[in-house]
């Protein structure tokens, strides 16, 4: 008995999905390569697949957090990121210039582009807390229209950064092994886990996305808390551009976060978030932007063409989701307790 | 004089005139200012273009040539959009639908015909499997049309990872063959009359219009779209199949999707894996535009296809313009967007306190 109910206990986590996915890709992965462990030490830095992954994911990581929120707070997706961290590398390029020496101070280009990521943010956020738009519709707006900004603030040029240091963000920093990517990213999660956990945001945050009338007949700001997951989401998605900005050195207004925003509403969903809102794990939606990108290099060391490769990620996707939908939860769990599953409402016609 | 329970006819022709303006200022108001809006737009164009036979009737003949694969993908979202779903697979099952006809025609010397039909029996296969997930395994519809995104998307790679051109000569036969219209001649620099012409994809693309607005008006199914949009559970206890209804809608979305590729590949005659990319936000946008809210339960497909002329019209803008990047077109269509949801949410708004 005892034993039983550990294993449901074990099943029951809600992790258990998310975790047992990248278990099993990074098993294949042992299988095909052997060599997919292996961490070596190259020019002073940790080299190894592993550590690509951890790297390439962590842009993704850092989306899937604002996009959880999003998702959390609203039942709604955020498809404007992509969008946005190419309007906030394009503002950080132009605003350091291309000469040999920075027009301005670091820090400030920095800061000034994580402002015109806020900026649009708070677009999102009024047309959708304050608006009532539907999510999808309202970042539809900057979906369409933010690669075209970031095209005008760049000139439709490619515009290279030269000093060097530019590319630590994106790269090393001298003497570090780890890649900075990582740091950043890890430093954006424990400000997030913290700011949930030891205010009473996370809850107001859940409260929102299961009934925002209910929530706000007891007294919370709905659209504001809606509004600022949309200012939040904006930001990360800048942070992930400026990282994307610095990997290159340069800025390509047509492909910095291209896409990103289907592999951050995936990463949600794989890491066991419910798309309608409510309930939302961080730590779910990180293991699912971990698994994408573990997917993604697998398939690379499995010599996959790029772009052959949306054919096996959605194949996954579908497996994933559909074990997680509530039809094949209830079926399953009707086959378990051998009691016939009845449907609720038999149609008509 | 009996006096009838509807009063004199004076008052029947007031309550006539008030029912009109009902008409149009409540159900179709939306489309009503997408029509109001494509006219004023084409009417700017004809005053700032003068110079540049933009009144000339080929150029408005041209919207509809360069967009009837957008028209009739478009119709099919806003099938979808009406069920209260979302598909965002078709800019990536139009790309497959191309490099299949391609790969069948060029290397695989199949006739353009039969290459048609197993595009469109792919098509119903692909919206089932998609109606499939969503209406019987309740899946978000977004989730699974992502999916299908990537995989058509990278389904067309696999199929080749080159870009094919199409000199199958039935299909180029089909994709050039002109219809000239028996009116609005123009005479050209070399003084010869020229009659406008038109593809058969535009008749195909407004055929499918007629075509499916009347299977939403004035059949059960097409009611029963209306009313699964609007409320699910009423629906339900209405009597009605709701999954069924979304069911059979997906596979229609599907089947247009590709028949809308076909259209696209008679267009470009080639295909290639980044095809039609961003294709999907067009649709949606095109929808929007012209009157159908994501919400589900409201929507026109007359109103899509003045959505589709606003949208070519402002690309036809850019381009007379000349000196314009062709950015700004995106940039002003997002904005038309913006205006057009605010519009929409406030409209829904003021009905909501009416009902109140």
């Amino acid at each position: 008995m005892k034993q039983e109910s550990l294993m449901k206990r074990i099943t029951g986590f809600r992790l258990f999905l998310p975790i047992l996915c990248l278990l099993l890709v990074l098993l294949v992965n042992l299988i095909q390569t052997p060599t997919f462990f292996k961490i070596t030490v190259q020019n002073g830095v940790f080299y190894g697949f592993i550590i690509d992954i951890i790297n390439r994911s962590s842009g993704l990581v850092i989306m899937a957090l604002g996009m959880t929120l999003v998702v959390a707070s609203s039942g709604g997706t955020d498809i404007s990121v992509g969008a946005v961290s190419a309007v906030a590398g394009a503002v950080c390029v132009v605003a350091l210039g291309t000469g040999e020496a920075y027009q301005m101070p670091y820090a400030l280009s920095l800061l000034l582009a994580l402002i015109v990521g806020a900026l649009c943010g708070i677009v999102n956020g009024f047309l959708v807390a304050y608006m009532r738009v539907q999510p999808m519709v309202a970042t539809l707006i900057l979906f369409t229209a933010g690669r075209g900004i970031a095209q005008l603030i760049t000139g439709s040029f490619i515009l290279y950064v030269k000093p060097e240091h530019f590319s630590y963000l994106g790269a090393f920093l001298p003497g570090v092994p780890i890649p900075t990517p990582c740091f950043v990213a890890l430093f954006l999660i424990l400000l997030t886990w913290m700011l949930l956990r030891f205010t009473t945001l996370g809850m107001y945050i859940q409260s929102v996305g299961i009934n925002r009338r209910a929530s706000r007949l007891v007294g919370l700001n709905s659209k504001l808390i809606i509004f600022l997951t949309y200012v939040f989401c904006s930001i990360c998605a800048s942070v992930a551009g400026l990282i994307s900005v610095s990997r290159t050195s340069s800025i390509d207004a047509n492909n910095v976060g291209l896409y990103t925003e289907l592999d951050a509403i995936l990463a949600v969903a794989i890491g066991g978030n419910s798309l309608g809102g409510g309930k939302f794990s961080l730590a779910g939606s990180v293991i699912g932007a971990i698994t994408i990108q573990a997917l993604t290099t697998t398939l690379y060391a499995m010599h996959v063409a790029a772009d052959q490769l949306p054919l096996y990620k959605a194949m996954v996707v579908i497996i994933i989701v559909s074990l997680q939908s509530p039809v094949v939860k209830k079926w399953f769990s009707g086959l378990k307790s051998k009691t016939s599953y009845s449907e609720p409402a038999k149609e008509a016609n | 004089m009996s006096k009838t329970k509807s009063g004199s006819p004076q008052t029947d022709s007031v309550k006539a005139l008030r029912q009109i303006k009902e008409k149009i200022l409540g159900r179709n108001f939306l489309l009503f200012v997408t029509i109001v809006l494509f006219i004023a737009m084409y009417i700017g164009g004809l005053i700032a273009f003068k110079d540049k036979n933009f009144g000339n009737l080929q150029v408005f003949l041209n919207l509809l040539i360069s967009n009837a694969g957008l028209i009739i993908t478009s119709v099919g979202m806003t099938m979808v959009l009406i069920v209260a779903g979302i598909d965002i697979s078709v800019g990536s099952v139009i790309a497959v639908t191309c490099m299949m006809l391609a790969a069948m025609m060029e290397n695989a010397n199949i006739g353009a015909v039969p290459a048609m039909l197993i595009v469109l029996v792919f098509g119903f296969v692909f919206g089932a499997a998609q109606g499939f997930l969503i209406a019987y395994l309740k899946i978000q519809p977004f989730i699974v049309t992502l999916a299908g995104m990537f995989f058509a998307r990278g389904l067309t790679a696999v199929i080749s990872l080159k870009m094919i051109t199409i000199t199958n000569e039935t299909f180029l036969s089909i994709a050039q063959y002109k219809m000239y219209l028996p009116f609005g001649a123009t005479v050209n620099r070399k003084g010869v009359l020229v009659y406008p012409y038109i593809y058969p994809t535009v008749v195909a693309a407004l055929v499918i219009v007629a075509l499916v607005f009347i299977i939403l008006r004035y059949t059960k199914f097409g009611r029963s779209v209306y009313a699964v949009g609007g409320n699910e559970q009423s629906a339900l206890l209405m009597g009605l199949n709701v999954r069924r209804t979304k069911f059979i809608v997906y596979i229609i979305n599907g089947v247009l999707a590709t028949l809308g590729g076909i259209a696209f590949c008679l267009n470009t005659t080639g295909a290639f894996v980044e095809l039609a990319k961003g294709f999907e936000m067009d649709a949606i946008a095109s929808t929007v535009i012209g009157g159908t809210p994501l919400t589900g339960g409201v929507g026109n497909v007359f109103g899509t296809l003045f959505g589709v002329l606003i949208k070519a019209t402002i690309e036809t803008f850019v381009s007379f313009q000349g000196n314009l990047s062709s950015w700004w077109s995106k940039i002003i269509i997002a904005s038309l967007l913006a205006f057009f949801i605010i519009l929409q949410t406030l409209l829904t708004m003021r009905k909501r306190q009416d009902s109140q």
